[in-house]
């Protein structure tokens, strides 16, 4: 019994490191070719995870492991049969915003761009009263609001759900950002953490690799000056590797999947009775679903 | 034209001064400015909307002379073809200015998305932008004939701008009014599909109450017709003879100014009304920042006080002369920037999701907003070159003559 806990534990930290390594090693390989990766319809990167020796009860019990099992699943499937969700259990979301810094280290978001904040709400008075936390990542809607107004065509909703941005044809008119309803969009205004200090730190300049892009952040290129927002990390989930939100989060409260796989956990959630959609009357049909 | 000298000096002034600011703004991006992302639309997109909105009330009034027939306004058809013009100008730029990635412009033709009304928008301008040179060659193309024959730079520039078209006989002139009816007549829906269109921009975005109205693009094209009514009657005073024919048109235009000012406050009670009586709070937020926010003075004062009241009162009085109408005119031309301004901006104010404000602090992760020195200093550019651009156009071209 023992043995298997420090078996258990030891695996899945062999699968982090695991997966860390590889990102690191192929980031490195990027940086030498400097220019970007794949095309987005091109081949499917190297699946960098690999459960096959973990035994099948532990997949089905842990839920991170199931996910990542699913994840897999998906992969398997052509992107056009696959539908990316997200659950969010606010039961259990403790409010630490983990996942809105992981999210900003994952994606080397500057100060003014966040994709994942946390909402803090009190509700109630004293002696009855609680605080309820709610992440907002981009909600991924069916009927996004904010693709028609995109003058350019730089943002649209693409066959396995995620709405995207262009950032070759994204021309910062801000447009989709002021048709958020959920204030969901950011625009990147060149901002960097350490302006105004007496040295501009190493990592103002770190690339982001989303999109499977490398983008180097210099003034006037892409991603300054455009719209960015929440993509399900793109750049992850085709290569194997759960959401840095989805990873990261310490209340185990996100939850990510293929919604058209039937035997998906978010599948599973989405059935739940005490699921909701935020404004959903204003028919947006988001692809991220809350639990009460 | 009268306040010539001071216009020459407010513009090559408003030039000089500002282009440091211009300069700022090219190589910096939109950093130098106080816009977010959440407050992400601001000063530059008002002047946008403003200086439009101008262009199409002028354009619409010069319909009146070539499409309408009111022979009265003739003296000042192409004054009224310029202002649109070079308004028109000045609103390409401020919002070009506005863009995040500037040099990306020509993406707007070429790879135009026509479910978004900003799509519709650039082309709508671009027709809108070739029909006005085009009325204002038809305009003016007698007169330059005529300036032809004379000497100087002025003449010579006529003679090439005739493009040999040099024939002044009643059925070379006929022809021009008919080609100018055609294009006015073109003009007229292709005005109200762009300024209309700009108020719709605004007011199909479902996720902005503030805007989601459908009064709005009717009182986009009211406001433009009160504003560049406006504009082109105070421009009109001061380029006109002193005689009985300017007494004549100022008279007329004032009232047309009067009508549209009435019929704006009309719309813009409906609107507040309607809103705060229903109370729900995504309705109401803008509207309560308009009326008890930090800015209130800026609709009390400015727009209501300036450009309403004051007004009203000047235009209500038994003897009006056309000073006191051509001062009533710029005021309201003048104030009518505040009405852009509180159109844009309390729209965005609201968190879409409570508490919002609350969850992430970071600057540019704010509700509130105040242009910058830099974003001021670059409207008040555009603002110096569509005056200058109007002067050098007044004086290389026979704006005024009564040709045609």
């Amino acid at each position: 019994m023992e043995e298997d806990i420090k078996n258990k534990l030891s695996r899945k930290n062999f699968l982090k490191l695991a997966g860390t390594a590889c990102a690191a090693t192929l980031a490195s390989g990027l940086l030498d070719s400097k220019i970007g990766v794949a095309k987005e319809d091109g081949p499917m990167q190297e699946v960098e995870a690999d459960l096959s020796k973990l035994p099948p009860e532990l997949i089905k019990k842990n839920e991170l492991l199931r996910m990542q099992q699913d994840l897999l699943n998906a992969l398997k499937k052509e992107r056009k049969e696959r539908k990316w969700s997200m659950v969010l259990d606010l039961r259990k979301c403790i409010g630490c915003s983990a996942c809105t810094l992981g999210c900003k280290a994952e994606n080397v978001l500057p100060p003014g761009v966040v994709y994942r904040p946390v909402i803090d709400e009190e509700i109630g008075t004293y002696p009855n009263v609680t605080r309820r936390f709610t992440p907002r990542p981009c909600l991924q809607c069916d009927n996004p609001p904010c693709v028609p107004v995109c003058p350019v065509k730089a943002t649209y909703k693409r066959e396995d759900g995620i709405v995207v941005v262009d950032y070759y044809k994204c021309i910062g008119c801000r447009y989709c950002i002021v048709a958020c309803p959920y204030n969901a969009r950011s625009a990147d205004f060149g901002e960097l953490y350490t302006k105004d200090t007496p040295q501009l730190e190493a990592y103002e300049s770190r690339p982001t690799y989303e999109y499977h892009k490398i983008w180097p952040r210099k003034k006037g290129k892409s991603p300054i000056g455009n719209a960015r927002k929440c993509h399900f990390c793109i750049h992850r989930i085709e290569r194997g590797l759960l959401p840095s939100c989805v990873t990261t989060c310490i209340g185990e409260a996100t939850y990510f999947g293929d919604m058209n796989d039937p035997q998906a956990l978010v599948t599973e959630l989405i059935g739940s009775s005490n699921v909701i959609q935020l404004k959903k009357e204003l028919g947006t049909n988001p692809k991220v679903y809350y639990l009460l | 034209m009268r306040l010539e000298k001071l216009f020459w000096f407010l513009s090559i002034l408003g030039l000089t001064l500002c282009t440091p600011s211009l300069f700022v703004r090219l190589s910096e991006g939109l950093n130098p400015t106080h816009l977010g992302s959440y407050v992400t639309w601001g000063l530059w997109e008002a002047g946008y909307i403003y200086f439009v909105g101008l262009s199409a009330g002028a354009f619409l009034l010069s319909t009146l002379i070539y499409v309408f027939g009111v022979k009265k306004l003739k003296p000042i058809g192409k004054l009224s073809l310029l202002t649109a013009l070079v308004t028109l100008l000045a609103a390409m730029l401020s919002i070009w200015v506005s863009l995040g990635h500037m040099e990306r412009f020509p993406k707007l033709i070429f790879s135009t998305s026509f479910t978004s009304l900003m799509g519709w928008m650039v082309w709508f301008y671009t027709a809108y932008f070739i029909l006005l040179l085009l009325e204002l060659w038809f305009a003016l193309r007698i007169d330059l004939v005529e300036l032809s024959s004379q000497a100087g730079f002025r003449a010579r520039l006529a003679k090439v701008l005739t493009f040999g078209k040099i024939s002044t006989d009643l059925s070379s002139a006929a022809r021009d009014e008919r080609y100018l009816k055609i294009l006015g007549s073109i003009g007229v829906p292709l005005a109200i599909a762009f300024h209309g269109g700009v108020g719709a921009l605004f007011a199909v975005v479902g996720a902005r109450p503030y805007w989601n109205t459908s009064l709005f693009p009717i009182i986009f094209l009211v406001g433009a017709l009160l504003s560049g009514g406006a504009m082109l009657t105070f421009l009109s005073y001061l380029t006109l003879p002193q005689d009985n024919t300017r007494e004549e048109i100022i008279s007329f235009l004032g009232k047309i100014v009067f009508t549209f000012l009435i019929i704006d406050v009309i719309l813009e009670l409906t609107e507040f009304l309607v809103n705060f009586y229903a109370g729900i709070p995504a309705h109401v937020y803008g509207m309560k920042q308009v009326l008890f926010g930090k800015f209130w003075w800026v609709f009390f004062v400015v727009h209501l006080g300036l450009g309403v009241i004051l007004p009203i009162f000047l235009f209500s009085r038994t003897k009006k002369s056309s000073r006191v109408i051509a001062i009533v005119s710029v005021l309201i031309a003048l104030t009518f920037f505040a009405v852009r301004l509180n159109i844009v901006i309390p729209g965005l104010l609201m968190p879409q999701l409570e508490g919002l404000d609350r969850a992430f602090q970071e600057p540019r992760l704010v509700f509130h907003y105040f242009p910058t020195i830099t974003e001021w200093l670059v409207q008040i550019w555009i603002a110096a070159l569509a005056i200058f651009c109007f002067l050098i156009g007044f004086r290389l071209f026979p704006i005024m003559k009564r040709g045609v």
